[in-house]
């Protein structure tokens, strides 16, 4: 790709984030999370492991959400959690794309037996419910560390991206460019690498997106549920302990929900994103703005 | 007839798999950790479902790997699954058996709750596209479906139950209540069931309605519905005979993929409400270390949702005709 095409792209991507309002919002409080779990020393007034100030009390200025009935503070405790959920969710939507991409792609340009059988693979794989399997792992492996819970991720979260993408390559390949590009004798990586891929970008996205969302909900439950480590600091550790002391039953509720309102700006950042990409690949999608309304009305 | 053998012959090779993975996930473990576990029964488990557990988890080491395999797919195809190590001597099956109903009641009627309201929802946001209810049904189902089960279990326990004291925090009913066949106790457990349900159907609504309103979208721009209009139709008969119907067949095809993905949310939710069914036994199953009642848990449900992804598939063979002749 030359330099002024990359940079159209860019350009192109630029402008579309600033027309679309879920993009927007999407990309800051994503951008925000990136920044907090890269310096969470930024963030914290506090050791977040500290148990040093007095047990469970409410809101209040030294204390904006409180403290736990360790003692420890919960804001600090939130802010360096962040790190943990937003590498699970770079770490395994990166993976998973990148499997996903080149399991569902090789199957459509392949063809034949190949197809076959990377398709049987990607819906086999599909359809085994993947959080049991996740805890039965987990429970075998005894507190999943962070590479355990990335590699069950990975393995289990591929499959649907691979399907999508087979199904787009597959349309795809009989068009005229395609096909000229193998009368030229162009080379399989050459198709692969530079006429079929760029046309497949917003799904691709997507995808990471969609792998993304199920790593972070997924690795939130398997801590909540104590199969994590539930020494290190994360939001689904702190879920695990709040449960564990009654955090709701016994009047401390911001110990036990303000991490999942975490993980839920987390995963809807992530969501809105998914969707408002899903807007670029299929057009119909797009919301109705009053002047395309106006003009159908008149 | 040739889309049924093959969607058969797929739900055979998926339950072959499940099966293999389960096998093959203890034996894979670095130092597999149901030995220890299964060395304080020795002697007191009779050894008929010693051996099945055995075989099953890849413990005594006594045999070569093909006969045990065959062993246990034996053994799991009769329903032999030994001795749960957590309620023993109950058989793995009779412990089983008493969390089933609850899950199948749970979730069952949630999830099809769900899938009706959303796709219902779904197909009058796209109809009246830019209407009030296809502006603010999408974004806030976007934001809500990337929340986690259990935390919005938690959520509605904090505020439904501590606060407002609506309704029980735990359980599936009232634990001094004998569970019988009456009215009261009926009433009791639906109690008890209204906040898990509304989780359940809060948090997994979101998708139906979003496959179902862009099913629809692409339905409503089709020339058969443009002559439904041109014929002048009632739109309500427009709406619900004609463009409906055909936007539903990839909503049902899309209920079998995402199930999966309930059941795994309802396991959390289970686990909030401490709700007797299958998911809140997997997880005490797995803190009680007690691995034979885990492993036949994972198939079991493994099983439940294969078999539901099939029904959907009959359903859509028998409402869809493209589907039958194609492929």
């Amino acid at each position: 790709m030359t330099a002024r095409s990359l940079r159209r792209r860019l350009g192109a991507a630029w402008r579309f984030l600033l027309r679309d309002k879920k993009a927007m919002v999407g990309s800051i409080i994503l951008l925000v999370l990136i920044v907090i779990s890269a310096f969470p020393s930024w963030f914290t007034p506090d050791d977040p492991t500290a148990e040093v100030y007095n047990p469970g009390v409410g809101l209040s200025w030294a204390h904006p959400l409180g403290t736990t009935s360790f003692g420890q503070d919960v804001f600090s405790q939130l802010m360096a959690g962040t790190r943990q959920s937003v590498m699970i969710a770079l770490v395994v939507g990166l993976i998973s794309t990148v499997l996903s991409v080149l399991v569902g792609i090789t199957a459509a340009y392949s063809g034949g037996l190949v197809d076959d059988t990377l398709s049987l693979i990607t819906d086999v794989i599909l359809v085994i419910p993947t959080f049991p399997l996740i805890i039965v792992i987990a429970a075998y492996t005894k507190s999943a560390s962070f590479w355990t819970i990335v590699f069950v991720l990975v393995v289990t979260g591929w499959s649907y991206g691979a399907r999508q993408l087979r199904v787009q390559a597959l349309s795809l390949r009989n068009r005229d460019y395609l096909l000229a590009a193998r009368a030229r004798g162009e080379s399989s990586w050459y198709i692969i690498g530079v006429e079929l891929i760029p046309p497949m970008t917003s799904l691709i996205v997507a995808n990471f997106l969609g792998a993304a969302l199920y790593a972070v909900l997924a690795a939130a439950g398997l801590q909540f549920v104590g199969l994590g480590n539930v020494n290190t600091e994360s939001w689904g550790t702190m879920l695990y302990w709040a449960q564990n002391n009654e955090a709701l039953s016994a009047g401390l509720p911001l110990w036990a929900l303000a991490p999942g309102i975490m993980i839920a700006v987390l995963g809807s950042a992530l969501a809105l994103l998914n969707y408002a990409f899903d807007e670029v690949s299929n057009p119909a999608l797009r919301p109705v703005t009053t002047r395309r309304r106006r003009k159908v009305a008149a | 007839m040739r889309f049924l053998v093959r969607r058969l012959g797929f739900l055979l090779i998926a339950l072959w798999a499940a099966l293999t993975v389960n096998f093959f996930i203890p034996r894979l473990m670095p130092g597999n950790p149901a030995e220890a576990i299964l060395a304080q029964f020795h002697g007191r488990l009779n050894p008929s479902s010693l051996k099945a557990i055995e075989v099953a988890l890849g413990i005594g080491g006594h045999q070569n790997l093909l006969s045990s395999y065959l062993e246990y797919l034996r053994n799991t195809v009769t329903g032999n699954f030994g001795v749960s190590t957590s309620y023993f001597p109950v058989p793995v099956t009779t412990v089983i058996s008493r969390a089933l109903p609850w899950s199948l009641g749970l979730v069952g009627i949630s999830t099809v709750l769900g899938f009706l309201f959303g796709t219902a929802l779904g197909a009058v946001a796209a109809w009246r596209r830019g209407g009030w209810l296809d502006n603010v049904l999408p974004p806030s189902f976007i934001v809500i479906s990337a929340f986690p089960y259990f935390w919005v279990g938690l959520l509605s326990i904090w505020f439904f139950s501590l606060t407002l004291n609506w309704f029980p925090t735990l359980g599936g009913y009232t634990e001094t209540a004998t569970p019988t066949l009456t009215w009261g106790f009926v009433g009791d457990v639906l109690w008890h069931a209204v906040l898990p349900a509304f989780t359940i159907l809060l948090t997994s609504i979101g998708g139906w309605i979003l496959t179902m309103r862009n099913n629809m979208i692409t339905v409503v721009a089709e020339d058969y519905v443009k002559m439904a209009r041109a014929k002048g139709l009632r739109p309500r008969r427009i709406l619900w005979q004609y463009a409906g119907r055909n936007a539903l067949l990839p909503n049902l095809t899309g209920f079998a993929m995402s199930l999966g993905f309930v059941i795994s949310g309802a396991i959390l939710v289970e686990f909030v409400f401490n709700y007797p069914g299958v998911g809140f036994l997997l997880l005490q199953a797995v803190s009680a270390e007690d691995y034979p009642l885990m492993q036949a848990l994972f198939l079991l449900i493994t099983v439940a949702v294969l078999v539901a992804i099939f029904i959907s598939d009959v359903a859509t063979a028998l409402l869809d005709p493209r589907t039958r002749s194609s492929r």
